[in-house]
């Protein structure tokens, strides 16, 4: 007999897997894909691209696609729960349902369309740039697949939820950048680089960005908190640091839901 | 055989329980009564352990249940709306709760057909009727033969035949030993089925025991006005 965990798990896949918005974030993952990919005609710019996508599309699909799963779900979760099965294995079966699922949509999304580009002979693909960009990818999904859970597990108002996704996804994609370029500018007399190396290490998408712009050997690309990754850390240390300071970040949202949830009144 | 001690349970600044201590025996429906939010939710979902109690502790046959999970083998329950994943079948959904509960100990198909539920098998439980839904909450409670039962206004949204099906079944249950606990609005179908009573009130235990107890007390021969008379009482 196999371990709860993996039965909610299952059941959990399958239940996302016939849901239509799934698979329609996949085909819209792979349009974009396509459309970068077909319109210019490099397909390393196209890559870079795509990493803009990731950066802007993916952590607020996982984040509103979490949260209504979440919500739709909780009937699941309630039932469940009467039956003689652990509450955190009900936890994490759904984490790695959801996480998973929305990677495997992702994954899908931009490689069929880079699979496709060089199956035809349309061009050379980068393929260590595209596995880094579907490594990233992945990452910022089950970052903000588990910041969706805990958003989720926390309010029991969806709408609340749902608005401070939005905004934590505004700070993190707009406002953080703003505000650390005011602060490299307003200190630029001090040693400052090792505190910018730390404060970009606080979010999860310019680790996204440090960690494909590492792996590009394009300077011009590498903007300011790149080029610090390369300089103080090389691309090995600077790999390594931005790689688990991304499971950090899915872990200690996720370890956080669990706690919330082991706690909750259902 | 289910008991409660001194159980309470706070929500910030309201204490929905405020040390309960009852027993369920087997063999007997109980039923639990009280006004609207008078804390009979929290008291069957603590048993069930899914509201977190803020002290005391539940015994289910004899067993702590609080951080035990494994007592839920034993229980079958009823919640007052029952609700299914939308995408899922009820055949699928029955046999997700088998893989997590094990092997049916009664028959499948008997009980579909008992409660008329085989011609919705293949339907995806979004389209079921709130009785319909009813229904398979009946069968999945029902299904593993548990020692216990709790029944959270199981019949709300049955039609008569269903109901009255459902009522010889938990009677059933009840003559073989079970311990059934049971809520509903509907006084004249707690007085057909139970043969105890815990009455409620913000949180505290008012009366619990025999029906027949509640009546010399109250010296009202029908239930809902004995239970009426409690409730002026206190």
């Amino acid at each position: 007999m196999r371990g709860p965990v993996y039965k909610i798990f299952k059941y959990t896949l399958f239940d996302l897997l016939r849901s239509r918005w799934l698979s329609s974030y996949a085909v819209l993952i792979g349009l974009m894909t396509v459309g970068l990919l077909y319109l210019g005609d490099d397909p390393t710019q196209a890559a870079v691209s795509v990493l803009n996508l990731v950066i802007l599309v993916v952590p607020l699909v996982s984040l509103v696609l979490g949260l209504m799963y979440h919500y739709a779900n909780r009937d699941f979760a309630l039932l469940v729960l009467t039956q003689p099965v652990p509450r955190g294995s009900v936890f994490w079966g759904q984490l790695l349902g959801l996480g998973l699922s929305l990677t495997g949509a992702y994954l899908v999304g931009v490689l069929v369309p880079f699979a496709a580009f060089s199956a035809f002979g349309m061009g050379e693909v980068d393929w260590p740039t595209v596995g880094m960009l579907l490594f990233v990818g992945a990452m910022v999904t089950l970052v903000f697949s588990s910041l969706a859970l805990y958003l989720g597990v926390g309010n029991d108002e969806r709408v609340r939820a749902l608005g401070v996704a939005i905004a934590v996804w505004f700070v993190l994609t707009f406002v953080y950048d703003s505000l650390l370029l005011a602060f490299i500018i307003l200190a630029q007399a001090y040693p400052i680089d090792r505190w910018v190396i730390g404060l970009s290490m606080l979010n999860p998408i310019d680790l996204a960005r440090v960690l494909v712009l590492l792996h590009l050997d394009t300077a011009a690309l590498m903007g300011y908190t790149g080029a610090l990754f390369k300089k103080f850390l090389g691309t090995g240390m600077g790999t390594t640091a931005a790689v688990l300071a991304l499971v950090l970040w899915t872990a200690v949202p996720a370890w956080l839901a669990g706690r919330v949830f082991a706690r909750k009144d259902f | 055989m289910v008991r409660v001690e001194e159980l309470t349970k706070r929500y910030g600044a309201l204490e929905a329980l405020k040390g309960v201590t009852a027993e369920f025996p087997p063999g007997k429906v109980t039923a639990v009564v009280g006004p609207n939010a008078s804390g009979k939710s929290t008291l069957m979902k603590s048993i069930l352990g899914l509201v977190v109690p803020s002290g005391g502790e539940v015994y289910v046959l004899g067993e702590p249940a609080r951080k035990n999970p494994r007592v839920r083998e034993h229980i079958g329950y009823m919640p007052q709306d029952p609700r299914f994943p939308e995408n899922t079948t009820v055949r699928e959904v029955v046999r997700w709760i088998e893989e997590l509960r094990g092997a049916p100990k009664l028959d499948l198909d008997g009980l579909l057909e008992y409660f008329g539920l085989s011609p919705h098998l293949d339907q995806p439980t979004r389209v079921l009727s709130g009785g319909t839904r009813q229904k398979l909450s009946a069968v999945l409670a029902f299904l593993f033969d548990p020692e216990v039962l709790i029944l959270d206004e199981p019949t709300a949204g049955l039609d008569p035949l269903a109901s009255s099906r459902f009522k010889d079944r938990v009677a059933a249950e009840r003559d073989r030993g079970k311990t059934v606990i049971l809520t509903s609005h509907v006084m004249s179908e707690l007085e057909e089925l139970a043969e105890r009573l815990v009455f409620l009130l913000e949180g505290e235990v008012v009366f619990a025991g025999d029906l027949e107890e509640l009546r010399e007390k109250t010296g009202e021969a029908r239930l809902e006005r004995a239970v009426a008379r409690l409730m002026e009482a206190s």
